[in-house]
């Protein structure tokens, strides 16, 4: 049964639009598929390989910035951007990687930080490549409806979870485990710790690259701030896991669900919407000090703290 | 030629004045990153609350920002303590798969920072228009036949001369006060400190009050200078990263050359490149530090006087 569980998801999903949905919530649904691509894109690095980032929005960016480029220079369809943006972001990834990963700890995640930052001013600065602040429109999206559009990320987010858990069930993910739990003894084991970093770091890249790519043709419109943004991606990326639980396939899952349905919830209450980020902050300080394996992987513990005293003994 | 010269020197001098300023924010950052072995990333919005403190006793009560100094800094070390002591400290004794948790901690605590002041005070630019705002000091008044004309700007200098103090303060606390001595020990050895008798838990509290004190005088001093948003934090968090790598992890007199050299360099970039570009001159600063520098300054140092 549990073998089958990601089938009988998937399944279920297929079959969702068709009982006709409201766009809204449709609307929705892609977001939260989204998300949890780029969560399990970041989970597979931070969670299972223990490299910290917080800068996946670069990433975002860049993919979403890819489609729209081959779109406004080339004149392709942006779609082509879903496939042109890997080895894009595999090339860039493994730039990064060669220059931050040889290094231990903090270095990463700072350098990762300050690499979402400077490709946000990149963007608005290079305004003859990228038309800087102005951002780029596709002038006519592909479908008005977003069954397509859900199909498509649907897709694209089963692709992933198989993908990552056929990577974490071969030698590849013990490789990445040893090196979360001891890079010293991981290395002394004969890993090459630096190289499965780093392939470890452009399988995320990439992954996180291609909804960023989806994003551009869902949307139709990205400017440097929507898609290069400190809190409202690269730190929803590590909430989205951090809620759902790090190390653990469904964990982005979860988290994207949860993290999606509160902004909503959040930002449509009066007055305290334009609070939405304390809330995510406070959430965040309370899943760190009570559940910090996030909601899957602390599930046993949550259900313990609800059941009656007596029912443990 | 002489106009080159003078631009030249003249952003050589802001350079100098901005890093003095730099130093004192990457000071705080190295300090809590050789005693905690994390990187609190909400640093620069610790700096952006004390500039709101000064910004409102300015416009409230006419207290000009130097002298608000004195009430954000000790308002900022209780902060900075009570941030430690019941948030970060707690998580430190938590289980879990990711070594980070701590610096996601300070990511969130500097998200609610932020959105807290764009909600009680607006996203709207403030500044704290002082007299002797404009008010500068030129070359030709001390050197009547001088052949290039540079000058300098008294907030400025004023501001270098506090940080300057702060600093030289900073350095008599760690050398010659007893709990300085405690702080450096457990930066140096936990293990070795706590079986001096050293109150590491206490030293952690008291260097996360000292840290967020001095990037709060750090505000104080920048106000006048600079303006305000609620967002500022994160480009001084990233300055802040940027000068403890470049100084050498937890390294205080690496923090100071790389301070300056930071100021000097982002000085250049805005003259020569443009302001806009300034933070990609960080990062790139940042990436050769990495690579051809990975220890930072102190290592320069230590083995330069090793080599005695």
């Amino acid at each position: 049964m549990k073998k089958f569980l990601p089938l009988i998801i998937l399944a279920i999903l297929f079959i969702l639009p068709l009982i006709g949905l409201s766009s809204y919530i449709m609307h929705i649904l892609v977001l939260v598929i989204m998300w949890s691509i780029i969560g399990m894109a970041w989970n597979l690095l931070g969670g299972y390989c223990g490299q910290v980032s917080f800068g996946h929005a670069a990433f975002f960016g860049m993919g979403a910035y890819t489609a729209g480029l081959l779109y406004y220079h080339l004149g392709l369809s942006a779609w082509w951007g879903l496939l042109v943006c890997i080895p894009v972001l595999g090339v860039f990834s493994l730039v990064i990687g060669f220059i931050c990963l040889r290094l231990r700890g903090p270095y990463f995640a700072l350098a990762t930080l300050a690499l979402g930052e400077v490709l946000r001013v990149t963007a608005e600065n290079l305004v003859k490549f990228t038309q800087g602040d102005l951002g780029i429109l596709i002038k006519q999206r592909t479908w008005i409806e977003k069954t397509w559009y859900f199909y498509v990320i649907l897709l694209l987010a089963a692709g992933s979870f198989f993908l990552i858990k056929k990577v974490m069930e071969s030698r590849l993910g013990y490789y990445f485990v040893a090196i979360r739990e001891d890079q010293d003894a991981a290395n002394s084991l004969g890993i090459n710790t630096t190289l499965y970093k780093t392939i470890a770091l452009c399988l995320s890249g990439v992954l996180t690259g291609v909804a960023g790519a989806f994003y551009m043709n869902y949307m139709g419109y990205i400017d440097p701030t929507t898609v290069f943004p400190l809190y409202d991606i690269s730190i929803v990326t590590v909430m989205v896991v951090m809620v759902g639980g790090v190390a653990t396939y469904w964990g982005p899952v979860i988290g994207a669900l949860i993290m999606v349905f509160l902004a909503e919830v959040i930002r449509s209450v009066p007055k305290i919407g334009a609070a939405h980020q304390t809330l995510f902050g406070i959430l965040l300080i309370f899943i760190i000090i009570f559940l910090p394996n996030g909601i899957v992987g602390d599930f046993r513990k949550m259900v313990g703290l609800f059941k009656p005293r007596g029912a443990l003994k | 030629m002489a106009a080159q010269v003078e631009l030249f020197l003249q952003t050589l001098i802001s350079g100098f004045l901005l890093g003095g300023l730099y130093a004192l924010i990457g000071l705080g950052m190295a300090l809590i990153m050789g005693v905690m072995r994390i990187i609190n990333l909400a640093h620069g919005d610790l700096m952006m609350v004390a500039m709101y403190v000064a910004y409102w006793l300015f416009t409230l009560f006419h207290i000009d920002p130097y002298l608000s100094v004195f009430v954000a800094t000790p308002l900022l070390f209780f902060l900075g303590v009570g941030l430690q002591k019941f948030l970060i400290n707690p998580v430190m004794k938590v289980e879990s798969i990711l070594p980070h948790n701590q610096v996601i901690l300070t990511v969130g605590i500097g998200m609610v920072l932020t959105n807290l002041a764009t909600v009680f005070f607006t996203s709207n630019y403030r500044s704290t228009p002082v007299s002797y705002a404009s008010k500068a000091w030129y070359l030709t008044d001390f050197w009547k036949e001088a052949p290039i004309e540079l000058s300098l700007s008294a907030p400025w200098s004023l501001s270098f001369l506090m940080a300057v103090i702060f600093t030289m303060a900073l350095w008599f606390f760690l050398t010659r006060t007893d709990t300085g001595k405690s702080i450096r020990a457990t930066a140096q050895d936990i293990d070795a400190a706590m079986l001096m008798g050293v109150n590491v838990g206490r030293m952690r509290v008291a260097t996360f009050g000292i840290g967020a004190a001095l990037v709060g005088g750090a505000g104080c001093l920048f106000i006048p200078i600079y303006y305000l948003y609620p967002t500022l934090g994160k480009q001084f968090t990233n300055i802040g990263f940027v000068i403890t790598v470049l100084g050498g992890m937890g390294s205080t007199e690496g923090a100071i050359i790389g301070g300056l050299i930071l100021g000097i360099f982002e000085s250049m970039t805005a003259t020569y490149l443009g302001m806009g570009w300034a933070p990609v001159g960080r990062f790139m600063i940042f990436v050769a530090a990495l690579i051809f520098l990975p220890g930072g300054v102190a290592s320069f140092l230590r083995k330069k006087r090793l080599g005695k």
